[in-house]
């Protein structure tokens, strides 16, 4: 009971975790919460559902199954990371040197607009996930576990060791960690911080889309609301890992899906939604900063 | 034709002398007018300094250069080019360094790592500016800098404040610069280490480098320069060769202590 649960957390947290990424990368350079974030992954949701249906209609998923679930994440990363770019672009990049709560309610007017704009589009009713995987299940002591949660929990693994090596080791990584930390001293180093600030969005929106096909996928429903929820409760994980931070929201995204199972399970699942937001408040009490997170006054 | 030879030749010869020429800057900080409309040139091999008090906008005068800021009127040219209203990382490739004041080292990237972002532009490619490029000036900052080989895997932020500035320095020549600007180098080192900072400057410019230093150890600056300028509440009030800053009264009485 317990192992399963922790399975079951594992699954939901690393899909909590790779939107967290997002949030805390471009915080991160931009010292922004971008409300429009939830929004993305919502979007790749739906470009999961969409490009799926595309390549079974055409016969590709009847050919081979893993090209073209292959094919869908790409498309759909690539897709999604179009959209993260322009809204950056649009939305923020005007607003760069205005107060900061100018860009905060962009972002809020960015995230009301995707999720209008896919509802007029999409329609409003529940989008159903194309029934082309199979369902195995693999029993292990007392747990089972599908093949997607095995598949969902090794591959948001993967992406953030990926994306770990490429923050550590690239010169583009390099190159946000400078930016990250000093601006102006990033310019002065010949680093074209617009350029960056691309990447970041770039990055962010393509880890949202894998989360939001997995959830797709996971679940099997999606509809344009979606992103609110999810959005809101990664926001919180990368809170709780101490929002900048980017270890911070890999762990902040677990330990938010372990908590949520296991509230769930042993407490009252009537109340699943709000054992995240409860962790957020005593977390802020006690250590404003998050678990990984470094006070302000740190800062040179 | 061979009257006009003389003017080309003259032409020729200021872009070539005269690396960085200012004319009648103006550039505000938020409301604030912080530089009036300043003049000055460096000359290709030169260090000149350009002393002055606090809040005087010397370093606003050495941002505006780099990029940073955008004057709000006047021009710069830099070898023979005009770079007013280029991005801050155009102006670094086009091959001016600076080390701004308070040092601004990456606290949480490696020595190293604050390094290979000083070559950034210069890459860690093939070819010319590759790789090769790369380790050999790599090489010559830790010849200068030996403390900075020994602590290359420390965090920037881990390193005492003379050796920061030295990273500071060495960051900037990374990407091999013909102009290097440096706002106040000596600030808040020990004397030993300030002894040690000037010398490098010297050694530096020995080599060729071309330097515009701001600094308010007047004395030490004006020994160290060629010639100097000195600036008060945004404009330029006076300028000369190094020693005969060093003997007039005025600037004795206002920056010299004496």
């Amino acid at each position: 009971m317990l192992l399963q649960q922790i399975i079951n957390g594992l699954t939901v947290g690393g899909v909590y975790a790779l939107i967290a990424l997002g949030y805390t990368l471009v915080y991160g350079i931009l010292e922004l919460i971008n409300f429009a974030h939830g929004e993305i992954y919502m979007i790749g949701a739906y470009l999961g559902i969409i490009f799926l249906g595309i390549f079974t209609a055409s016969g590709l998923t009847q050919y081979s199954l893993f090209l073209s679930l292959f094919l869908t994440f790409i498309m759909s990363v690539i897709v999604c990371s179009a959209y993260g770019f322009t809204v950056e672009k649009l939305a923020y990049k005007p607003l760069r040197n205005a107060p900061r709560l100018n860009p905060l309610i962009s972002a809020i007017g960015v995230s009301i607009f995707l999720q209008n704009y896919v509802m007029l589009t999409q329609g409003a009713t529940d989008k159903v996930f194309p029934h082309v995987l199979p369902v195995t299940t693999v029993k292990f002591l007392d747990v089972t576990m599908t093949s997607l949660q095995i598949f969902i929990i090794i591959a948001s693994i993967l992406l953030m060791a990926g994306l770990h090596v490429f923050i550590m080791k690239t010169k583009t990584g390099k190159a946000m960690r400078a930016v990250a930390q000093d601006k102006v001293m990033a310019s002065l180093m010949g680093i074209n911080i617009d350029r960056i600030i691309s990447v970041t969005f770039i990055i962010g929106s393509g880890l949202a889309a894998v989360a939001g096909l997995m959830v797709a996928m996971y679940y099997g429903l999606v509809n344009y609301s979606i992103g609110y929820i999810a959005g809101i409760k990664a926001f919180t994980a990368a809170v709780l890992g101490g929002i900048g931070s980017i270890p911070g929201a890999m762990i902040g995204g677990f330990v938010l899906g372990l908590i949520e199972s296991l509230g769930a399970s042993y407490l009252s699942s009537e109340y699943k939604d709000a054992y995240a937001f409860i962790v957020l408040i005593v977390i802020l009490l006690i250590k404003p900063t998050g678990l990984l997170g470094k006070s302000e006054g740190q800062k040179p | 034709m061979l009257p006009e030879l003389p003017v080309t030749c003259h032409s020729l010869l200021v872009t070539y002398f005269i690396m960085l020429k200012l004319e009648n800057i103006r550039t505000s900080y938020g409301r604030i007018e912080a530089v009036k409309g300043i003049s000055l040139e460096v000359g290709r091999g030169e260090i000149v300094c350009l002393i002055g008090s606090n809040g005087a906008g010397k370093s606003t005068t050495l941002m505006t250069i780099s990029g940073v800021l955008a004057p709000a009127g006047g021009t710069i040219y830099f070898e023979g080019n005009e770079t007013r209203g280029l991005p801050a990382h155009k102006i670094v490739s086009m091959g001016i360094s600076q080390v701004p004041e308070g040092r601004r080292i990456f606290p949480k990237l490696t020595v190293r790592e604050n390094l290979e972002m000083g070559a950034f532009l210069r890459g860690k490619g093939q070819g010319a500016g590759g790789k090769g490029d790369f380790a050999s000036q790599l090489d010559y900052v830790f010849s200068l800098f030996p403390v900075l080989h020994e602590r290359q895997k420390q965090l920037g932020g881990t390193l005492s404040g003379g050796e920061q500035q030295m990273l500071a320095i060495g960051r900037a020549l990374m990407s091999q610069p013909r102009l290097l600007l440096l706002d106040e180098p000596s600030l808040g080192l020990a004397p030993i280490i300030v002894g040690k900072i000037f010398r490098t400057i010297r050694d530096l410019n020995a080599g060729g480098l071309t330097i515009l230093l701001v600094e308010q150890n007047a004395k030490a600056a004006l020994r160290l320069s060629h010639r100097g300028y000195v600036m008060e509440s945004g404009t330029i009030t006076g300028e000369g060769p190094g020693n005969e800053l060093l003997s007039d009264p005025h600037i004795k009485k206002a920056y010299l202590g004496e």
